[in-house]
């Protein structure tokens, strides 16, 4: 989807010639499930040099460093939100490629619950006002009533 | 000499413009219809002066005449020819002219085919689509000329991006471009039905089907986008929630609610206010996509202030017709008459879902992409909103329409029975909890919700089938009695249930790879073996190659399954003359279970390279069901009811104050 020729010449600029690919096979560690968690990781913290790659995805040199930074966290025996709160300390919220729910992104992760709402609401309004529409006419006043027995009982002007 | 006459053409393309911005309007305003005629010519004559123009920007690339400042900068003379062709358009001031061109293809096809059309309709159509193509024709006079010379001639171009050089990629930005601009046709019609203020069922059938054109060359447009990021990469990913990506996403999104809208306002005179804000919405969706593209200014906001002028003149051209739109749509949408009532439970109600959820996810996708720039604006603050996000608040939003989906064809107009439909999709609802339970048993790693996804695939394919069959009252029938009446369907019923399988189709393929992949990252020796999902891969060493335009170093592989031989694979690693550049090209292996993927990475020293294998299950499922998307789109639009241009039975009214046009 990346058609913008600018787009892509900036993300060729900053994906660097003749590196390939990613994780390398040199960084893979040796325990399965570590790596496992550590790929989950890396997957959600974003290549900071790059367009809007997370480091698992990006082959700049940064994005590597990360890659190993986290694997060293991991191997040293972090949890895997002492390695995301580790990286946060270092580079900020900018990292984490899934913004955490606080004061700053409250709006953007109501987005949908909102929108939602806002439709429940719209929708309500059009139904409100089409039963209005199809109301029954009020039943009528007792001065009517008596206006519509007289005319009733009248005989018919002429005949 | 071509250049200059292509240049000239441009020129005077703006000038008919021009003309034809004022007169057909100004002549519906006051009853004129001479004024009003003069739309049609103008809009063909516009077309033609930009298919001359357009047709000189590509001779210049053809015969590589680098005394162009634009081919010098974006093509090659070693470059191969269909690459030198796609390069008029791989570029700023060439994609700009495309898009003009399509536009003016849009026009015309409304001064061809709108003979139907109520007279002052067509006119403030025609006005309005002209004053589209007014402004960006100023845009690329004044900021974004390709046809200015450079002196002295350098002797050779600085070349195309090679990753653009690639089949999927020289087709792909004409077919997003269609659909950009091809919903144009809506907003045009929108604003000149809030000019005359008044909209009805002629007015949607004839938004309806060019909506659906443009939807069919979007959804085409994407899908090849997608497929070229998958083979090209080498990510072995088909979507990034990129706010590239995003930006064509959008207008797919709500162009997808605007063509469900459109049917209940064709059908039932319904929704009208709703379906003319959702087609302003679709397009100045398009015009920002455009604008974010041009401008630069999500891949940085440093990008924005090194070509300032080009996105402040999007951005201001955005404004207009954006606020312009809306601001008519404030003001003249109450005078609109509300027609056609209906129960909650209806088609109708359905249709009113799917456009809730649909643009609630646009919604959704275009306050993620925008709202780090935002933020950033307000307080400083730096965050990113990346796929975690998207793939956290989108796919609970598709889960419900997809669940809903095959209940909206089976719901009868007005008021409509769920238990009815419930009962005529119970055998797709079976066959849905056997996929599940089939998965569930015989698959064993991957998430817990990944059968649930196989199965609402499953289910929102057997419920088109489902709903084929119920129309042809197959229930009652027998074989060949069966074959007649679903032979006698109208083409637009098939349409609408092949679209709809092949959201199925995807919805499938993108469970399937998304939980199943696997992945192997490792260093081969020449005759070393890997095994990745029942294949054995063995690496047989590396050989150089050279192509027209560049180098390439070739890892050779065989696969083989069960001891015998399945397949040969060649991935590759390109570097490129011009622009010097490297690129890689994934080996693929397509078998009916899934893709095999090998991508070649650095050499390792002692012969050995780093190799990384992929097997994407199913993957191809995504593609295909959005090829079976446009075949349903298009079954919809050969429908003799919706055909444009085809004789209609109901004759559109014509508009009491239009005098008869003096012949």
């Amino acid at each position: 989807m990346r058609f913008s020729v600018r787009t892509l010449l900036l993300l060729s600029l900053l994906l660097l010639p003749g590196a390939a690919h990613a994780v390398q096979p040199n960084e893979v560690l040796k325990d399965p499930a570590l790596e496992a968690r550590a790929r989950a990781l890396s997957a959600q913290l974003r290549c900071l040099v790059c367009q809007n790659q997370s480091i698992d995805d990006s082959d700049a040199p940064l994005a590597k460093d990360l890659r190993l930074l986290v694997r060293e966290r991991l191997v040293a025996g972090d949890s895997d939100q002492e390695v995301t709160r580790f990286l946060v300390a270092r580079y900020g919220e900018f990292v984490l490629l899934r913004p955490p729910l606080s004061g700053n992104t409250l709006l953007l992760w109501l987005t949908p619950l909102l929108l939602l709402a806002a439709a429940a609401g719209g929708i309500g309004w059009r139904l409100a006002a089409a039963r209005k529409v199809r109301a029954p006419p009020a039943p009528l006043t007792a001065d009517e009533q008596r206006r519509l027995a007289g005319l009733l009982k009248e005989p018919p002007a002429e005949k | 000499m071509i250049v200059e006459l292509g240049h000239f053409a441009l020129v005077l393309a703006f000038l008919i413009c021009l003309v034809q911005v004022i007169l057909p309007a100004w002549g519906a305003q006051i009853g004129e219809a001479r004024l009003m005629r003069v739309g049609e010519p103008a809009a063909l004559l516009q077309l033609g002066l930009l298919i001359v123009a357009f047709g000189a920007l590509t001779h210049a690339y053809i015969v590589s005449d680098f005394s162009v400042s634009n081919v010098w900068a974006n093509s090659h003379s070693t470059k191969p020819l269909i690459y030198r062709i796609s390069g008029v358009w791989g570029n700023h001031e060439g994609s700009m002219l495309l898009w003009v061109l399509i536009l003016a293809l849009f026009g015309a096809a409304v001064a061809a085919f709108g003979s139907n059309l109520p007279t002052t309709l067509r006119a403030n159509v025609l006005s309005v689509q002209a004053s589209i193509a007014l402004a960006f024709l100023l845009f690329i006079l004044l900021t974004s000329n390709p046809f200015t010379r450079l002196d002295p001639v350098p002797l050779d171009g600085r070349g195309l991006n090679p990753i653009l050089q690639d089949p999927a990629l020289a087709f792909h930005p004409p077919f997003l471009y269609a659909g950009y601009v091809g919903f144009s046709m809506a907003y045009s019609f929108a604003i000149a039905g809030l000019i005359e203020g008044r909209t009805d069922a002629a007015w949607a059938r004839w938004v309806r089907p060019w909506t659906l054109a443009a939807w069919m060359c979007l959804t085409v447009g994407i899908a090849m986008g997608s497929w070229w990021a998958y083979y090209e990469l080498g990510w072995g990913g088909w979507w990034f929630w990129d706010p590239v990506e995003n930006a064509s996403f959008m207008p797919w999104l709500a162009g997808t609610a605007l063509l469900h809208s459109a049917v209940v306002m064709e059908k039932r005179e319904a929704l009208k206010v709703w379906t003319i804000l959702l087609a302003i919405l679709t397009f100045s969706l398009s015009l920002m996509g455009a604008f974010l593209v041009r401008s630069g200014v999500l891949s940085s906001v440093h990008a924005f202030a090194v070509d300032p002028q080009r996105g402040v003149f999007i951005l201001g051209i955005m404004s207009v017709f954006i606020g312009g739109a809306l601001t008519l749509y404030a003001w003249r949408a109450p005078s609109l008459r509300q027609g056609g009532l209906f129960a909650p439970i209806s088609r109708e109600g359905g249709l009113v879902l799917n456009n809730v959820l649909l643009t609630t996810a646009t919604g959704t996708v275009l306050v993620g992409t925008l709202y780090p720039l935002a933020l950033e604006a307000i307080n400083g603050a730096k965050i990113s909103v990346g796929p975690p996000y998207f793939n956290a608040t989108f796919v609970p939003l598709m889960v419900p329409l997809l669940l809903a989906l095959p209940f909206g064809p089976l719901l009868a107009w007005k008021r409509g029975d769920v238990y009815a439909a419930l009962q005529r999709l119970m055998i797709a609802g079976l066959l849905a909890i056997g996929a599940a339970v089939v998965v569930f048993a015989f698959v064993e790693r991957g998430p817990w919700l990944a059968p649930f996804a196989i199965a609402l695939g499953v289910w929102v394919v057997a419920g088109a089938i489902s709903e084929l069959l119920f129309r042809a009252r197959a229930g009652n029938a027998q074989g060949a009695e069966v074959l007649r009446r679903l032979g006698n369907l109208p083409r637009s019923v098939y349409g609408t249930a092949i679209a709809h399988a092949g959201v199925g189709i995807m919805v499938i393929g993108i469970a399937a790879t998304s939980a199943w992949q696997s992945e192997k990252i490792l260093t081969m020796r020449p005759g070393q073996t890997a095994q990745i999902a029942g294949y054995e891969l063995t690496f047989k060493g590396v050989a150089p190659n050279d192509g027209p335009n560049y180098r390439e170093i070739i890892g050779l592989m065989t696969v083989s399954r069960g001891g015998s031989l399945v397949t040969e694979l060649a991935p590759s690693k390109r570097q490129y003359n011009a622009p010097p550049q490297a690129t890689s090209e994934a080996g693929i292996y397509v078998a009916l279970a899934g893709d095999l993927y090998a991508v070649l990475g650095d050499d390792a020293g002692d012969g050995a390279w780093a190799v990384r294998l992929y097997f994407n299950p199913l993957v191809r499922l995504i593609w295909i069901g959005a090829v079976i998307m446009f075949i349903g789109g298009a079954f919809s639009l050969s429908d003799r009811r919706l055909r444009v241009g085809a004789p209609s039975r109901r004759r559109p009214r014509r508009p009491a104050p239009t005098p008869a046009p003096a012949e």
